[in-house]
């Protein structure tokens, strides 16, 4: 339409806000924490960063699915509780089950998931109850699971992918298997949202379900793969937080809510049609990068939840604002 | 309209029904469940009093949590902010009966304070009210813990009448939340706020269209949700005798009141719902604990249920929906 009559001037214009502000965020707390603290720029400063940032940065790019097909998946956390907890209870200190295990857990990922998108899709409940009505229940059975008072040990086989970091490399000298399953999971979860039909068919749900429909999209079949997603990098972010955190039934707690942060710093939007993996998994790093931070300052925790507060809210504003200036 | 031709009292509506029918089946399962594992003794009005007199709290924010979702949004700070007011009432009265005044003063400052910087993030910055509360609550949480860490403070004793105070054989608070939801049906059902609440919540541009106002009635029912939550801070502080900073996210009394409100048949889109479904939806809550209390079910299996029952209740509404679910 208007486009076609000032191509050239049109495009110089609109190509300069599409660089996601996340990224410079990123790089201006990285920059911060540097200042902070010469030895970040050292392989172990950063790669130990980045380890522990791994899960979440997962679980907030299987968030984004949800989140972009116009939803909300508040079971995550109770799914890192539930694997964290059921893996200690299955593997009864036996290396060798490891594997078996992971399979039950991620067996366990497509249950949930798949009961989330069916309840969703099918009882038409609306996906805030819905998956709210999942999180009281897992938390549930986790505890029921382990009897109120999680015992056991995870295996150091099992802890391998939180824990274990591969030494003596050349260049970069350390490398977390954390970093490596974040590599692998977050370029699988970016192909299959941004070079699939899928993926397409994500966000046309999210941006308008009628026309979606209309357009011959499964809406039904394309949620719960959503849903089910989710549940899976709930399930991969419980067995990497398995690895650097003990057994106990309060693991997850709170981890839906940094996801959703994630997604909305990495400029999602919430309801539906728009976000973007890589965004989401810089927008989870810059949360942690905040939470370093403040670490390295020295501030308590309650200053944390603060800063995360006025963070959410900030980001948010922004971007609406941005929209209204850019009319997208 | 066919109302002459097809009266409204022969006709009927489930979704106006459908809250008493939850009810019906709490109350059957709770009878048969008494009568059938034998103690009867629980089957007294007198016990009847004594299950809603254990919700009066949730029953307060829940009638705010109304307010705001029948607006089509939603308040999540409403946990931190009863554990700021409980904090913030008994810090004032330090057992001091001459400071109840400006104790409560205080506490409903704060909700008024509160409610308008939601109302104003929400209505006029146009943030996600998910974003929006979740974030204020985060803040309000990270304030009061940054400054309490244990149960601070006292109430005199002439104020934990408003939690244990009784007329006759009924607790005055439990006449309080009635009143107060009285008053609620009052305003949704007779006043130009009321009316006002519902055509913005159906249909935000056809309002604004039509000469609404409607940021300031989204700010209101914002003020509407907080008051009510800082009230229900003022009565556990009662009750406990004491403010502490967790005793909102203890009864998780955000998602709690937001499952009630939507249980007693009030639609999380907004425009459609009430005030006595949102009762009803309290005293099915307090009755499936009563029931499973009764039948001895072990704590762990009573959360699982919870939630099941919580999905199975909304879904009993949407199932005969034709739109999409968010």
């Amino acid at each position: 339409m208007t486009d076609n009559t000032l191509p050239q001037a049109d495009r110089q214009k609109r190509q300069l806000p599409q660089v996601n502000p996340v990224y410079f965020v990123l790089a201006a707390l990285i920059v911060a924490i540097i200042l902070q603290n010469p030895a970040f720029v050292e392989p172990t400063g950063y790669m130990n960063f980045l380890k522990r940032a791994a899960p979440l940065a997962i679980l907030a790019a299987g968030q984004v699915y949800v989140i972009v097909s116009g939803g909300f998946d508040l079971s995550v956390g109770s799914v890192i509780t539930l694997v964290v907890v059921g893996s200690s209870m299955l593997l009864n200190n036996d290396p060798n089950a490891t594997w078996w295990v992971i399979a039950v857990m991620f067996g366990i990922g497509i249950g949930v998931g798949l009961i989330n998108g069916l309840v969703v899709c099918y009882l038409k409940v609306p996906s805030l109850i819905a998956t709210l009505g999942m999180m009281i229940t897992l938390n549930g059975v986790a505890f029921m699971w382990s009897g109120g008072a999680p015992r056991g040990y995870l295996a150091d086989s099992f802890r391998f992918f939180g824990r274990y970091n591969f030494t003596d490399l050349p260049v970069i000298r350390i490398l977390p298997v954390a970093v490596i399953v974040l590599l692998v999971l977050g370029y699988a979860l970016y192909w299959l949202m941004h070079r699939t039909n899928l993926g397409r068919m994500i966000h046309a749900i999210g941006d308008n379900p009628r026309a979606a429909n209309l357009a011959g999209v499964p809406i039904n079949r394309v949620r719960i793969i959503a849903f089910i997603v989710s549940s899976l990098s709930a399930v991969a972010a419980g067995i990497m937080l398995g690895g650097f955190a003990g057994v106990s039934t309060d693991v997850g707690i709170g981890y839906e809510l940094q996801a959703i942060t994630a997604a909305v710093l990495g400029g999602a939007l919430l309801l539906g049609g728009r976000g973007s993996v890589p965004a989401t998994i810089a927008g989870a790093l810059t949360l942690s990068a905040i939470f370093t931070l403040l670490n390295f300052l020295g501030l308590p925790q309650p200053v944390r939840q603060i800063v995360q507060g006025l963070i959410l809210i900030a980001a948010v504003a922004i971007a609406v604002q941005r929209r209204k200036h850019t009319g997208r | 309209m066919s109302d002459i031709a097809n009266p409204p009292r022969f006709t009927f509506r489930f979704e106006r029904w459908a809250p008493a029918l939850l009810l019906g089946f709490a109350l059957l399962a709770y009878v048969g469940i008494a009568v059938g594992t034998g103690q009867t003794q629980y089957l007294t009005f007198d016990n009847l009093i004594s299950i809603l007199g254990r919700s009066i709290a949730l029953g307060i924010t829940a009638v705010g949590q109304t307010f705001a979702i029948l607006v089509s949004s939603i308040d999540l700070s409403v946990a931190s902010l009863i554990s700021a007011t409980a904090v913030l009432a008994s810090v004032v009265m330090n057992g001091n009966p001459a400071m109840i005044a400006p104790a409560v003063g205080a506490v409903l400052a704060l909700g008024l304070v509160v409610g308008l910087i939601n109302g104003v993030l929400i209505a006029r910055l146009e943030i996600n009210p998910l974003i929006a509360t979740l974030g204020m609550s985060l803040i309000i949480q990270g304030c009061l813990s940054a400054f309490v860490s244990n149960f601070v403070g006292q109430v005199p004793v002439e104020f934990q009448v408003f939690a244990y105070g009784t007329m006759g054989s009924v607790p005055f608070s439990l006449v309080f939340l009635l009143a107060l939801a009285a008053a609620a049906w009052f305003v949704l059902r007779f006043m130009r706020f009321g009316s006002d609440i519902y055509s913005v919540g159906g249909n935000k541009d056809a309002a604004r269209v039509a000469g609404i106002k409607t940021s300031r009635v989204i700010i209101g029912a914002h003020v509407v949700c907080s008051l009510c939550a800082s009230i229900a801070g003022l009565y556990l502080a009662s009750r406990l005798r004491s403010g502490a900073p967790w005793i909102g996210s203890d009864g998780v009394y955000d998602l709690e009141s937001i499952a009630v409100v939507v249980i007693g048949g009030t639609v999380l889109a907004g425009g459609r719902g009430g005030i006595w479904g949102t009762m009803a939806g309290v005293m099915i809550f307090s009755l499936i604990d009563s029931i499973f209390n009764l039948a001895g079910v072990d704590a762990f299996a009573k959360q699982v249920l919870r939630g099941i029952i919580i999905v199975a209740a909304v879904a009993f509404y949407t199932v005969r929906s034709k739109r999409l679910a968010a």
